[in-house]
């Protein structure tokens, strides 16, 4: 086997970025802590050599790679951009978020990128062995970041809740992919693929497998009943690693249910399609009525992100390209979404404040209007009110739920959006009705204002004009996705 | 005379039981940490059972990835149990419930 | 540069100086204000200009998609040009008024602390009537449609510390949506039926269903064509103030003057005119909407002059003589002489505009007095105004080779050649108008110019007070008008018993002149083009078959000048002297007569009649409006509160509150019942996906 044959040249993004963080963590040793900046830019740019780096394999043909274990096609470049980018969007929000709580650690940026590193290796992995490798090494690094904050309770339980029930759903998603393996033979995944519909795979085995992979990944993406540990992780991590749960994460995980169940388990679709359409139905309703009662912003944000999940289900579950661009459209939306609203609560928050209940908000418009019109536009696209992205996001799910016959579930997608519209609008309400309590003045870098600022008016602008990004997303899919 | 079906009745029952360990104890932490492995372990067997059956050796590589990986979750989790312990001064089970609602 | 950049260019640059002139308003000057809105308004005209002899000089029209906005179900949503000579001599027109009312402006609200938001307004304008004229599709017309309609409201409440502008905005946009409502079923119906927006592609299908039907109520199927168009003219009708929808326009005065020239005179109103012109294709396919138009136009055209008898505010005339002359060209529209609605229309712009900034320098000189019983002998002091108002008043009655003859001469010709059942009723009401609007353009004429000066009688801070001679709803307020107005500049005041009237500065009287060369000449030199050439050809359809009007004004047709001469052997241009005659009479030599007169008709309640402008209002308001408040209050206490708010949506809102409260127990907090609940899942699962199958096989 020689170099060549590896055609190790299509990883090259995931080679350069380990390379890069094995680089930062040795220079962090020696860079004391009034320079720690130093280590903030080494990783920004180490994040953009990546992004050209990705973007430069856009432009190929989709090859395997590593005998088969590794793809680099568009899918892949595409969802790898979008993390690095949600990852960069971490770092400049989560600046001062974290200096002032002496997170600014080396390990707050190795751990990220490691944990990013991990999410990259999912949406390239074309074999179990390195689905399960790459998600565990996203894992394990978030296990870690979230405890990040040693003195704080709540990050550590949050942290052990998140552990332990991981790593359960791993054990569940491995012993699926055990008797997937047994069934099917092989753990390569065009090979299942191609002995599955070749009709060598003992059904039953299959199928009981297959729900156990379910598990695993609705685990992951944070569908009812798997999603018990969203709030809580969200609430007790520090805000930027929730961020980075909350946004390239959610990527990393749609890319690996496409892996595993559209390309590998296909041969299944029906019987799939029917548990991803249970888990959307329940993360709709449990995740809406919910957020109602929450008066922790990060924890409504958890459950409005369960939500949201479901309509990715939703759109996963129509099982054609159409759909699968769809989620994916909804996924890349939801990142940019995500990322400013927990933006908007880092640079609100400063020692001591965490700016993290419903509450802190209140008269938002008479201390900054400019926070509150950004904040209004999040809340506005996550409610899916038209002209924000999110409205369009919503729209193509519910087009491709339609096509395939099934208008009542998009009736009951809509439902259940107009009753998560009430407590986003709460927000938008407390912020523009109500009378300020805090009155202490928003400070925030100029470079993490304009960052969120821009991101902000994407929402709006990607509202208007939907159909490149859209034509990007589906395109993608339909040259990565080999259809049987 | 040993068939798969021994083999995988056994790593079930394994399974089961690590399953039960997580959600049936409520005491200690470390027993939690003891149940996940063994739900790896019997992970573990099921892809040696199926790899010696179908004559494929992919499984039984899978089952080193597996256990490295598992050899790196305990690492963190006995970490996380220690900051845990500093902060909370316990590792049970129950008082494991300020995040809720 | 391609003529693509340049039909870009024509609309962008009044768009840039309104986003300069309205989000830098506050950092910038008024100089830099004034100077980049005309310099962007001078760009869309000189390139409009351009524009024509482009496509005089056999240019080929231009019709492509310039941006698609998005794709529902194969129907594409897209902005898109259609540039052919119609839409240029629009662009000149529109791009040439609104250059000159920009110069007046300056002049004009000179002291006003607006002046910014001012000149943000009318380029913006600009920008949404060229967007409207340019258009090649129905997604497009209607942006402009409205965009032109805010604007409109946005200035007519310019003065928004008054409460008769807000009032007047207020009425502006309700009656707009009446006829906005039509509009939109009507686009709905095209959309529906012939599965395209664009223009070129309805058209062409447009004769397929010539005799497609359409049933709403069971039993009676109707035309389909013909409903579409009826529905289309009533957008025009709201924008075009025809009856019944017209009552905003007077109204509409309260907004300063050069609005009033620019978009309540010579563009915006005309826009339904211009709007069914470019329809003809359809319009033509249907003699039942073509009737309606026709009757519709008629009424306007002969009762609104009246109306215009026994204004008192220099304004509310002219307006009531924009109102006339739109129903002159609406009939025009009603007998298939398109061109010669749209020839109409331009030649108004040019005079009635010219008359509106006229008015307007008169208001100045008379330190914003509007009413013209305390104006007289000012041609002494406003020289300018004076002749150039002259000229304005000629054009607009019809003298023989003004432009204004050569226009509504036609209408009256081709109306006379119609075979439509309403063209006799069109003809009279045509024919007797000409006399009425000679008589109030000349009364208003000799009042303002001639005769005694009456302001140093007249009683300062009157001067509004009939302006509002307005039904109970508003009229109330009329009593608390001084104290609530503030700092707004065109009210009270009136000249001192020792002021003088004065000429107005050079940025006012320049485009009067201006003005004044094209409102009397442009009649003689585009007849022949415009009504008899080949100007409109393949941009106006009309079917000779069915309506020959426009084939038999060819036919008579022998030239400009003789078309003048000639007149003089028909009835119009009598009418039109003896209007002139009469108001003579009324107020220079008699000034006692109009008094003796009007006690005659106010004896029979003629004048009741007139001063509460037939009703309209009242019915509008005390019985349409009121009616729909009270159901409304019903419906609100009985419906919304009670029911929905109630019962519906608090009482959804609670349920799923209390759902919320109780969900949210289950997350307890302890990792053994989060593991329980995965777990559970799975068995679920397991359950449905393996168990019941394999259990089904088993039995």
């Amino acid at each position: 086997m020689t170099w060549t044959s590896l055609n190790a040249g299509a990883a090259t993004p995931e080679i350069f970025l380990l390379i890069a963080v094995c680089a930062v963590l040795l220079i962090d040793l020696f860079v004391s802590d009034a320079k720690r900046h130093v280590t903030y830019l080494l990783t920004l740019g180490a994040l953009a050599v990546t992004a050209c780096l990705l973007v430069n394999g856009l432009a190929q043909p989709p090859q395997l790679a590593f005998s088969g274990m590794f793809v680099q096609d568009p899918l892949a470049g595409v969802a790898k951009l979008a993390m690095v980018l949600g990852a960069a969007l971490v770092f400049i929000y989560g600046r001062a978020y974290a200096e002032a709580r002496g997170l600014f650690r080396g390990e707050l940026f190795t751990l990220s990128l490691f944990s990013l590193l991990g999410m990259m290796v999912m949406a390239s992995a074309m074999n179990f062995v390195t689905l399960y490798v790459g998600l565990e090494l996203q894992s394990l690094a978030m296990y870690a970041l979230i405890a990040l904050n040693r003195d704080n309770v709540q990050s550590s339980e949050a942290s052990m809740k998140y552990f332990v029930l991981g790593a359960l759903a791993s054990g569940l998603l491995l012993y699926g992919m055990s008797m997937v393996y047994g069934a099917s033979q092989s753990l390569d995944v065009l090979t299942i693929a191609h002995n599955i519909t070749a009709g060598g795979a003992n059904r039953v085995l299959s199928v009981f497998g297959l729900v156990f992979i379910v598990v695993g990944i609705g685990f992951k993406l944070g569908a009812v009943p798997f999603h018990m540990w969203m709030p809580d992780v969200y609430q007790g991590a520090p805000t930027p690693v929730a961020q980075l749960i909350g946004t390239s994460s959610k990527v990393a995980a749609f890319v690996f249910i496409l892996r595993i169940l559209a390309e590998s388990l296909q041969g299944f679709a029906p019987d799939w399609s029917q548990m991803l359409m249970l888990m959307a139905v329940l993360s709709l309703a449990l995740g809406n009525i919910t957020a109602i009662a929450q008066s922790n912003i990060k924890r409504m944000f958890a459950f409005s992100a369960i939500a949201h999940m479901g309509f990715v289900l939703l759109g996963i579950m129509v099982g054609n390209p159409y759909g699968y661009g769809a989620a994916f459209f909804y996924s890349i939306t939801y990142l940019l979404t995500s990322a400013a609203g927990f933006g908007l609560i880092m640079l609100m928050s400063r020692a001591g404040f965490e700016a993290d209940r419903i509450d802190d908000f209140k008269g938002l418009n008479q201390r900054s209007p400019w926070f509150a019109f950004m904040m209004l536009i999040v809340m506005f696209s996550m409610a899916g009110v038209p002209v924000f992205v999110g409205f369009f996001a919503k729209l193509a799910i519910l087009k491709a739920v339609v096509s395939m016959g099934l208008t009542w579930l998009a009736v009951y997608g809509v439902l259940m959006s107009l009753i998560g519209g009430f407590y986003y609008l709460r927000v938008v309400k407390v912020m523009y009705f109500d009378e300020a309590e805090d009155t202490h003045p928003i400070v925030a870098g100029i470079d993490a204002r304009a960052i969120l600022s821009v991101n902000c008016l994407l929402l709006l602008v990607l509202g208007l004009m939907p159909d490149r990004l859209m034509y990007l997303v589906t395109a993608a899919i339909t040259h990565s996705i080999v259809q049987m | 005379m040993l068939t798969l079906t021994h083999y995988l009745v056994l790593s079930a029952i394994l399974f089961a039981i690590s399953v039960f360990g997580i959600f049936v104890n409520r005491k200690n932490l470390i027993v939690l940490l003891m149940a996940i492995e063994l739900m790896l372990l019997a992970v573990n067997m099921n892809f040696v059972a199926f790899s010696q059956f179908l004559g494929n050796a992919s499984g039984q590589v899978f089952v080193f990835f597996i256990l490295t990986v598992a050899a790196a979750e305990s690492a963190i989790g006995l970490a996380i149990l220690v900051v845990l312990f500093r902060n909370l001064r316990s590792i049970n089970v129950e008082d494991l419930g300020s995040l809720k609602g | 540069m391609d003529m693509k950049t340049i039909y870009l260019l024509i609309p962008l640059a009044p768009l840039f100086g309104a986003l300069v002139a309205g989000l830098f308003g506050w950092a910038i000057s008024r100089r830099v204000a004034h100077t980049v809105t005309i310099a962007g308004v001078a760009v869309a005209c000189g390139l409009s200009l351009y524009t024509l002899n482009y496509l005089l000089h056999g240019g080929a029209s231009y019709n492509e998609p310039v941006y698609n906005w998005l794709t529902i179900n194969g129907v594409d949503f897209n902005v898109g040009f259609l540039v052919d000579k119609l839409t240029a001599m629009m662009m000149c027109v529109v791009t040439f008024v609104s250059l000159m009312v920009h110069i007046y402006t300056i002049g004009y609200m000179a002291e006003d602390p607006g002046y910014n938001r001012f000149f943000s307004y009318i380029s913006l304008f600009t920008f949404s009537m060229l967007m409207l004229v340019m258009s090649n599709n129905f997604v497009q017309l209607f942006f402009g449609w409205e965009a032109v309609g805010l604007v409109s409201y946005l200035l007519i409440g310019f003065w928004f510390k008054r409460p008769t502008a807000t009032f007047a905005n207020l009425k502006a946009f309700l009656v707009n949506r009446v006829g906005d409502f039509g509009f939109l079923l009507g686009i709905g119906l095209v959309l529906g039926h012939f599965g395209s927006l664009d223009y070129a592609a309805v058209f062409a299908k447009a004769p397929e269903l010539k005799d497609a039907t359409i049933t709403i109520f069971a039993g009676h199927p109707w035309s389909l064509l013909s409903l579409t168009c009826i529905l289309l003219f009533v957008g025009a009708m709201g924008k075009s103030a025809q009856f019944p929808l017209h009552v905003w326009l007077p109204d509409s005065m309260e907004g300063p003057t050069p609005i009033s020239a620019l978009i309540h005179a010579a563009t915006m109103v005309t826009a339904g005119i211009f709007m069914v012109t470019r329809m003809s294709p359809l319009f033509e396919l249907s003699d039942t909407a073509l009737n309606f138009i026709l009757v519709i136009g008629s009424i306007t055209a002969l009762f609104m002059g009246f109306l215009g008898i026994i204004q008192d505010d220099i304004k509310r005339v002219v307006a009531y003589s924009t109102l006339s002359q739109l129903g002159y060209m609406t009939v025009a529209l009603g007998v298939s002489a398109y061109s010669v609605a749209v020839f109409h229309l331009m030649t108004h712009a040019f005079f009635k505009a010219l008359l509106f900034l006229g008015a307007g320098s008169v208001i100045m000189g008379m330190h914003h007095d509007q009413n013209i019983r305390n104006m007289g002998g000012l041609r002494k002091y406003m020289p300018i105004t004076w002749i150039t108002s002259l000229i304005g008043s000629l054009a607009l009655i019809g003298t023989p080779f003004f432009s204004g003859f050569y226009s509504k001469d036609s209408i009256i010709d081709a109306v006379s050649t119609s075979h439509l059942p309403g063209a006799h009723f069109a003809y009279f009401a045509v024919v007797a108008g000409v006399f009425v609007t000679a008589f109030y353009s000349f009364r208003m004429y000799f009042l303002v110019f001639h005769g005694q000066s009456r302001w140093m009688e007249a009683k300062p801070h009157h001067a509004h007070a009939d302006a509002h001679h307005a039904p109970a709803a508003h009229g109330a307020h009329a009593g608390d008008d001084h104290a609530a107005h503030g700092d707004d500049h065109e009210e009270h005041h009136g000249l001192g018993p020792n002021d003088k009237p004065h000429e107005s500065p050079w940025v006012v009287t320049l485009p009067l002149i201006l003005l004044a060369i094209p409102s009397a000449l442009i009649g003689f030199f585009a007849i022949q083009p415009m009504l008899f050439g080949d100007f409109f050809k393949g941009v106006i359809f009309v079917n000779n078959e069915a309506h020959p009007a426009m084939e038999e004004l060819a036919h008579e047709f022998g030239g400009a000048a003789e078309m003048g001469l000639h007149a003089f052997a028909g009835l119009p241009v009598w009418l039109a002297l003896a209007g002139v005659v009469l108001s003579y009479v009324f107020y220079i030599l008699k000034p006692e007569l109009p008094k003796a007169v009007g006690k005659f008709f106010s004896s029979i309640g003629v004048t009741k009649l007139l001063e509460n402008k037939y009703y309209m209002d009242f019915l509008y308001i005390n019985v349409f409006a009121a009616a729909g408040r009270a159901l409304g209050t019903v419906l609100w206490k009985v419906g919304d509160a009670l029911l929905i708010d109630g019962l519906v949506v608090n009482g959804a809102a609670r349920l799923v509150q209390f759902f919320s409260f109780v969900v949210r127990r289950v997350q307890t907090g302890y990792i053994y019942h989060y593991a329980f609940a995965m777990i559970l899942g799975a068995l679920v699962m397991i359950t449905l996906w393996i168990g019941i199958p394999l259990y089904g096989a088993m039995h």
